[in-house]
């Protein structure tokens, strides 16, 4: 038995599961509501301006603004749906006895754990590029506007996902399923919420508040990854007309990305797969 | 013929040579463990076990509640890691995943996914064991545990005595050489219960070996040739059922007892009386003449024989006795 074979078949089986439970055919439902009220947000947005009542520069300004909005309520499902798939299927799996005829099979934890974050990378990054490709779509058609980087903040928005689903496995291999979930629902929004924090320290000029920012985009980050995501999403030209309004805004970001950001949060991944790896490893089932 | 052919003959006849020795030599057991140690936190639950189950024998665990019986099953699956000891399944480390590759495995806990049918759950089994099992095969070890016309129903509608017997279905599917059975009857109902014997009896008879951990001592009795006893995670005995349950004992209905009589019954080995019946463990080393002897001698003292039974311990008594004596007789 290869252990890329392994992975690809509990990667595939873990797919399985999360069409099988409903968890697709929920996640269906709530984006289409979302996508649909987005749409008609966007349409009463673009009759406003029309009435000129907003400037064609405040109108993309806002329109900016309520796409960062929806496409955080996306990362947020993608973030509530992938840490509440990662806790169950891999602890609730240890606890109900589920892994333990599938582990006595000729493989190794190693595989079976990575097939599972496989599955889940593919669920949750395959949601949230859909979606967000679903919601710039809806705004191009009702308010005529394309985000300059679309494949780029998609794909932050992906690697968020990976960030905190990454976080749930880990917490999953020492802890019951229900705590996972909910410490890495609580630490997404805690970075969130500290990210915010810092960003209006920054418009203060208060370094000691910023830097709970910094700090909080270093140690899980996904809040650093989707500040970049919303750079993408946003019309570039807004930043030099209302400086003012980005400043300390939780969704309107000011700066790109570093790469030394983005390989950060690459080896942020790995570490945190080996340190999962390891526990899970060691756990006596 | 030229050298290069009489060169090439040269090492088949080597090559058949030396694959006749590997295949001369004896079977690696299929589970070898040795002294196997396993802690959590303060409380002790296996202490050096060591045992073997040879390839197509069926060896059954027994011990109370907490003897460690599920511990050492799962510390030679690979799913607890012990803090010592070694194991080797059909001759390899157990270390190594591979090892597994000939092994079903029943859990104790058994569970299985409950979004996937009958036939799902086999199909994901057999694709992880690596093995090549065409699907009619597959659903011939449905059909032998009885849910063949479930075959394509989700699991989790399903009752806790249909899964267990999903699990050994499982666990037979991969064409194991060593099939381990945690409580396979644990939930099911008496015919299950004579469906399970069948089914390792049937395993017996093609040469797989089994490793049976049950609570139903009848069962193990009727079925395993060999029993493990264990007891506050130690090997309290083990050995063939023969081994085991060797003694006999002589059930004698006397009156008149004389004075000397309990003295030249206690002569044989040790009594039991219950009124007029005494019952007497005849010695292990019994060339047939104790019971004539005892009877001769008994009638010659003057006491009424009114009946003389044999009876042979069972495995309970046996099992019981065990355990008695490992903890001084205080339960």
């Amino acid at each position: 038995m290869t252990t890329a074979r392994t992975v690809l078949i509990i990667a595939a089986l873990t797919l399985r599961e999360a069409s099988r439970r409903r968890v697709l055919a929920a996640l269906a439902v709530l984006t289409a509501m979302l996508l649909m009220l987005s749409g008609w947000g966007f349409s009463r947005l673009v009759a406003e301006t029309g009435a000129d009542t907003l400037t064609s520069g405040e109108g993309r300004l806002v329109a900016s603004m309520l796409l960062n909005l929806v496409m955080f309520g996306f990362s947020l499902i993608a973030a509530l749906g992938t840490a509440f798939l990662a806790g169950p299927t891999l602890s609730g799996e240890t606890e109900s006895g589920i892994a333990l005829a599938v582990l006595a099979r000729p493989i190794r934890r190693s595989a079976f754990l990575l097939g599972k974050w496989l599955g889940l990378v593919v669920f949750g990054s395959g949601y949230v590029v859909l979606a967000g490709l679903a919601q710039c779509l809806v705004v191009l058609w009702t308010a005529d506007y394309w985000p300059p980087n679309v494949a780029a903040a998609l794909a932050l928005l992906a690697a968020q996902t990976i960030v905190l689903l990454t976080l749930s496995l880990l917490l999953s291999t020492a802890i019951s399923p229900m705590a996972s979930g909910v410490v890495a629902v609580g630490l997404f929004g805690a970075t969130w919420v500290a990210g915010v924090v810092g960003g209006i320290g920054e418009a203060l000029g208060n370094e000691g508040v910023a830097r709970i920012g910094t700090v909080s985009r270093v140690l899980l980050p996904t809040d650093g990854l989707w500040r970049g995501a919303m750079h993408g999403f946003q019309d570039p030209s807004l930043l030099s007309q209302f400086a003012d309004s980005f400043e300390g805004h939780p969704f309107l970001s000011s700066t790109p990305l570093t790469p030394a950001y983005l390989a950060w949060a690459a080896v942020w991944v790995a570490m945190v797969w080996v340190v999962a790896a390891a526990s899970f490893q060691r756990k006596n089932l | 013929m030229t050298a290069a052919d009489r060169a090439t003959i040269g090492n088949d006849v080597g090559l058949r040579g030396a694959a006749s020795l590997v295949a001369d030599l004896p079977p690696t057991p299929a589970v070898w463990c040795s002294g196997l140690r396993k802690r959590y936190g303060r409380h002790q639950a296996i202490d050096d076990v060591s045992f073997e189950v040879g390839r197509g024998e069926v060896v059954g665990l027994l011990g109370p509640n907490g003897a460690g019986k599920t511990t050492v099953i799962k510390t030679l699956l690979g799913l607890v890691r012990p803090d010592a000891g070694e194991v080797m399944l059909l001759g390899r480390p157990a270390a190594d995943p591979s090892a597994r590759t000939c092994v079903g495995y029943l859990p104790e806990l058994f569970r299985y996914q409950p979004w996937l049918s009958p036939a799902e759950v086999l199909a994901l089994h057999v694709r992880l064991s690596g093995a090549d099992v065409p699907g009619p095969e597959q659903a011939e070890s449905l059909a032998l545990v009885g849910l063949a016309e479930r075959a394509e129903d989700r699991v989790g509608g399903f009752s806790k005595g249909m899964q267990q017997r999903l699990g050994l279905a499982v666990a037979l599917v991969a064409r194991p050489e060593l099939v381990v059975l945690d409580e396979p009857t644990s939930a099911l109902d008496p015919l299950g219960r004579a469906d399970v014997r069948d089914i390792v009896l049937a395993l017996k008879a093609r040469g797989i070996a089994v490793l049976l951990n049950s609570h139903l001592i009848g069962e193990v009795e009727r079925v395993c040739d060999r029993v493990v006893i264990l007891d506050a995670g130690r090997v309290a005995a083990s050995g063939t059922l023969a081994e085991l349950l060797g003694q006999r004992e002589v059930r004698l209905h006397l009156t008149d007892a004389a004075p000397g009589t309990e003295a030249r019954l206690a002569a044989t080995g040790t009594v039991e009386r219950a009124g007029e019946w005494f019952t007497v463990l005849l010695p292990a080393e019994d060339d047939g003449t104790a019971v004539p002897d005892l009877v001769r001698d008994l009638v010659a003292m003057g006491a009424q024989v009114h009946a003389v039974e044999p009876a042979r311990i069972s495995l309970e008594e046996r099992l019981l006795g065990i355990l008695r004596a490992a903890h001084g007789g205080d339960r």
